[in-house]
């Protein structure tokens, strides 16, 4: 048996800047555990720019970001095993890993910060009928095969969902020589952010059909052609509308899903909305002792505001590590998601134990135009916010203040909302 | 010369290899595709049948009785999944009670035992997540699952072991008849045998009927299925089917040997023998028919859909036999559910048809059991360490969500008659068969491949054939 004070599980974004903001909140022993070759997680395989843009007002490729803060945990002298698998935590946080060298590790902690990310929503998942032959691929891992391994996938590309990953590949496959030939969005608006849609689809001439989907797959041995076909506002193919596309490539990019396998066993409450863990102000789950933090959470739209989030749960875990049962326990105020609001991270707050002001990070459910997003405690509006637009690509955020809290006595609930004008 | 050539290496073929494999015979496979299970046998409802649903006297009936009673003994010694979960056909109406008194009076006659008729309150108790139109249902504890392709990797194995060769990539296209032998025109060359068992699947009556005067007719019956996530797991615990009623065949809802939730099948007959694909109709109507069964069918939970064809043969009978007319042929035709929970009888009856004909020696060293592959899941932690101190390839996770190990992608592999492509590898250990469907572990795999096969990763293919997965490297055309 090892002992930590905090076992990190997952060396991406979230894990690393967790570590190093538990580092700097006082804690010695950390170990982050990474189940791939390497710390950084996807970033590596995001080798475009735009990232940091916020945290260190640059512009730089996944790698360089994600090298940032690797240096700076190596500086810290934090601890990390790469190609180790975590098996197992238990609610006492017993972690249970694998890897080669060490075989089965039993690693007790005093805290344990959930980190794991997400995963790319499968073909399976979306139901598209057809044959299943060679060519059809996460935009995730025909990303990783491109950018890693510096092979190509396919030549002719249609790709089905306009997430940022499948946005990104568009780009990343039309430079490395192949031929996108249309990018399908079953919604009538992208789940993209508006600058990947401009600079990976506009500027390379690469058409995006909203309100389509691919409703069947033709070859048998690898693709030969797909055929998408417009839905009505039910997202039911429209008989009529098809149209074939003869390729040998199909990338999908439909959403991504928090993996939370190992958070479930642990017994952790979920946000059906999120697939992530439902969180407080600490960003501390259910299980007491256990942070979450990044992608695991809810899928951000910039790993900027990962860092943020992490960095966060990184302090919480290091101040539980220190108090411990010593904090103050006062009632759980739920922040509600009501009107376009889909869902706020954290979904609750102790008031006492919260710091001054309390970002709550968000997504609408739709394209909302010329509306305000409003904060009410209780029946009180406290805030009402002009936006232009909001749309569900792009994270929104209120911040709460602690004096606007304690300010109303018998607080029962916090609502977001958006109001139309 | 061969003794004997079986066509077609699914779960029928593969277990005519292996009972034949108890003689001093000369025998070899031919296969189409780049793999044992490739056809109806890889795409099927994985069900091992009480009994009850074949007419009673019929091949089928006795076949499926038999297949089903040997299973537990058959999974031991070849090492493959299979669980007796016990089955139900669920009636909804007062109408279909007598139905369902008939479907019980044939198990009885066809000699399923312990078949018992239950009320919906243990009903409900069996399955709580039972439909609240169901008022009664059949009650078959003998009915099971089982690990389709793992029953037929054991069978294919464990006929290798015993000498049988097997030939890949060969897909047969005639057939001549010679003096005491016959010769088989393949895509990779003649093959003479003194006998020859066709067990061609969708396919069986393609080569019958190039022998035999009496014609065969099959038509592949296309199924689409839906898998369900190990969250899933425990929504139903028995294969629950519909009693078959005015809304036709019904579909069956069942747990899997790896703990999966399966949804399926449709029946749709088609003209292509080759039409695997799904179709936004026929999930539809799977999803449709499935939620009548039970309440809030979890279907977020699918990770993948797919379709496989049935061999459906007119008369719907097994049809085994010397093909008439052409002596020296057997069939292994016709062979649709329960085929699957019959295989180990079929092998076992074609195994004598050809004994009484070439009344061959018994092979003395026929070894009757075969390791599969370790699955490290089933040992304690203790013992994983040890296992990893002597091959630390057990200690490296591929897949993540079906949390599979680089050492049991390696086994394999190297194991005789081995995974050449992904999907070989997926059949043999379920790497690539989880929530991601191969999203993370793909590259890995094919790096694996490519490194125990000696080969470029470029050469790998999902599933053999023209499947590339790779198509070249970066800017090589600009």
């Amino acid at each position: 048996m090892i002992n930590y004070d905090i076992v990190i599980v997952g060396g991406g974004p979230a894990g690393l800047a967790a570590a190093l903001s538990a580092k700097e909140h006082g804690v010695q022993s950390i170990l982050v555990l990474e189940r791939d070759k390497e710390l950084g997680g996807i970033l590596n395989q995001c080798i475009h720019n735009g990232f940091g843009l916020h945290t260190f007002q640059e512009e730089l490729t996944g790698p360089e970001y994600a090298q940032r803060f690797i240096e700076k945990l190596k500086e810290a002298k934090i601890a990390y095993k790469l190609n180790t698998m975590v098996m197992d935590i238990s609610s006492d946080k017993l972690v249970t890993a694998m890897n080669r060298e060490e075989g089965i590790l039993r690693i007790q902690a005093k805290a344990v910060i959930l980190a794991m990310g997400c995963r790319e929503r499968s073909r399976g998942a979306l139901n598209i009928p057809g044959y299943r032959p060679a060519g059809v691929y996460s935009a995730g891992t025909a990303q990783r095969l491109v950018n890693m391994e510096g092979v190509l996938p396919g030549r002719e590309v249609v790709i089905l969902g306009s997430g940022d990953i499948g946005l990104i590949m568009a780009r990343r496959m039309t430079l490395e020589g192949a031929k996108v030939q249309v990018v399908a969005e079953l919604l009538p608006y992208s789940g993209g952010l508006k600058r990947n849609i401009v600079q990976c689809l506009d500027d390379f001439g690469i058409p995006l059909k909203l309100s389509h989907t691919v409703v069947d797959i033709q070859g048998k041995d690898r693709v030969q052609g797909v055929t998408i076909a417009q839905v009505d506002e039910n997202k039911k193919p429209i008989p009529g509308t098809e149209e074939h596309y003869t390729c040998d490539t199909l990338l999908l990019s439909c959403g991504l899903i928090p993996e939370n396998e190992l958070s479930q066993e642990l017994g952790v409450l979920m946000n059906p909305v999120t697939n992530g863990p439902q969180v407080d102000e600490s960003l501390e789950t259910s299980v007491e002792g256990v942070f979450a933090c990044g992608n695991v959470l809810h899928v951000h739209d910039l790993v900027d505001f990962v860092s943020k989030e992490a960095q966060a749960a990184g302090k919480h875990a290091a101040l539980y590590v220190r108090d411990g049962a010593e904090r103050h326990s006062d009632q759980k105020i739920p922040i509600l998601a009501e009107n376009g609001v889909r869902y706020t991270v954290p979904c609750a707050i102790h008031p006492e134990r919260m710091e001054e002001t309390q970002t709550v990070r968000f997504r609408v459910g739709d394209v909302y135009k010329n509306c305000s997003i409003a904060v009410y405690l209780d029946q009180t509006c406290i805030s009402r916010k002009k936006r232009p637009v909001a749309v569900p690509g792009e994270m929104e955020e209120v911040v709460l203040k602690k004096k606007d809290l304690q300010a109303v006595p018998g607080l029962s609930r916090i609502t977001v909302k958006i109001e139309e004008d | 010369m061969y003794d004997v050539i079986i066509i077609g290496a699914g779960v029928s073929g593969c277990a005519c290899a292996r009972e034949l494999s108890r003689y001093r015979l000369n025998i070899c496979v031919l296969e189409r595709e780049e793999d044992v299970c490739c056809g109806t046998s890889k795409a099927n409802s994985a069900i091992v049948h009480a009994g009850f649903d074949a007419k009673s006297g019929s091949l089928m009936a006795k076949l499926n009785v038999e297949g089903n009673q040997r299973m537990e003994e058959l999974s031991r010694e070849l090492d493959f999944p299979f669980q007796r979960n016990g089955s139900l056909v669920v009636c909804f109406e007062p109408d279909g009670v007598p139905d369902l008194e008939a479907l019980y009076e044939r198990g009885i006659q066809n000699g399923v035992k312990e078949l018992r008729i239950i009320e919906r309150d243990e009903l409900a108790e069996l399955e709580p997540n039972i439909s609240d139109h169901a008022i009664k249902a059949l009650y078959a504890p003998t009915g099971g699952i089982v690990c389709p392709f793992g029953m037929n990797f054991a069978f294919a194995e464990n006929a290798a072991a015993n000498g049988v060769e097997f030939q890949f990539d060969t897909e047969v296209i005639g057939f001549e008849k010679q003096e005491a032998c016959w010769k088989i025109k393949t895509s990779q060359g003649e093959f003479l045998t003194k006998y020859v068992v066709n067990a061609a699947g969708v396919y069986a009556d393609v080569l019958h009927n190039m022998v035999s005067q009496e014609k065969l007719q099959i038509t592949a019956r296309r199924g689409n299925y839906c898998l369900l996530d190990h969250s899933a797991k425990g929504f139903v615990n028995h294969t629950v089917f519909q009693l078959p009623g005015k809304y036709g065949k019904g579909v069956l809802i069942t747990p899997t040997v790896h703990g999966n939730i399966l949804i399926g099948p449709t029946a749709v007959d088609i003209e292509d023998k080759e039409g695997t694909n799904t179709t936004q109709e026929e999930l539809a109507e799977l999803l449709e028919k499935a939620s009548t069964t039970v309440t809030n069918l979890p279907v977020r939970q699918i990770i993948t859909s797919f379709a496989g064809l049935r061999a459906h043969e007119d008369g719907h009978e097994f049809r085994i036999g010397q093909a008439k007319g052409a002596e020296g042929f057997i069939d292994c035709a016709g062979i649709e559910s329960p085929g699957l929970t019959a295989a180990p009888a079929i092998g076992s009856m074609v195994a004598d048809i050809i004994r009484k004909l070439a009344n061959p020696q018994e092979n003395p060293d026929f070894i009757g059991t075969r390791k599969g592959i370790l699955d490290p899941r089933t040992l304690d932690y203790e013992e994983r360490a040890k296992l990893i101190q002597k091959n630390p390839a057990y200690g490296a996770i591929v897949c993540r969500c079906e949390m599979i190990t680089q050492g049991e992608i390696e086994d394999a592999i190297n194991r005789p008659l081995g995974a050449k492509s992904l999907d070989g590898v997926k059949r043999r250990t379920r790497a690539g068969m989880g929530r991601c469907q191969s999203g993370f572990c793909s590259p890995k795999t094919m790096e694996i491949l490519a490194e125990q096969r000696g080969v470029e990763i470029a050469e790998i293919t999902k599933s053999g054939g023209n499947s590339k997965l790779i198509v070249g490297i970066n800017k090589d055309k600009i």
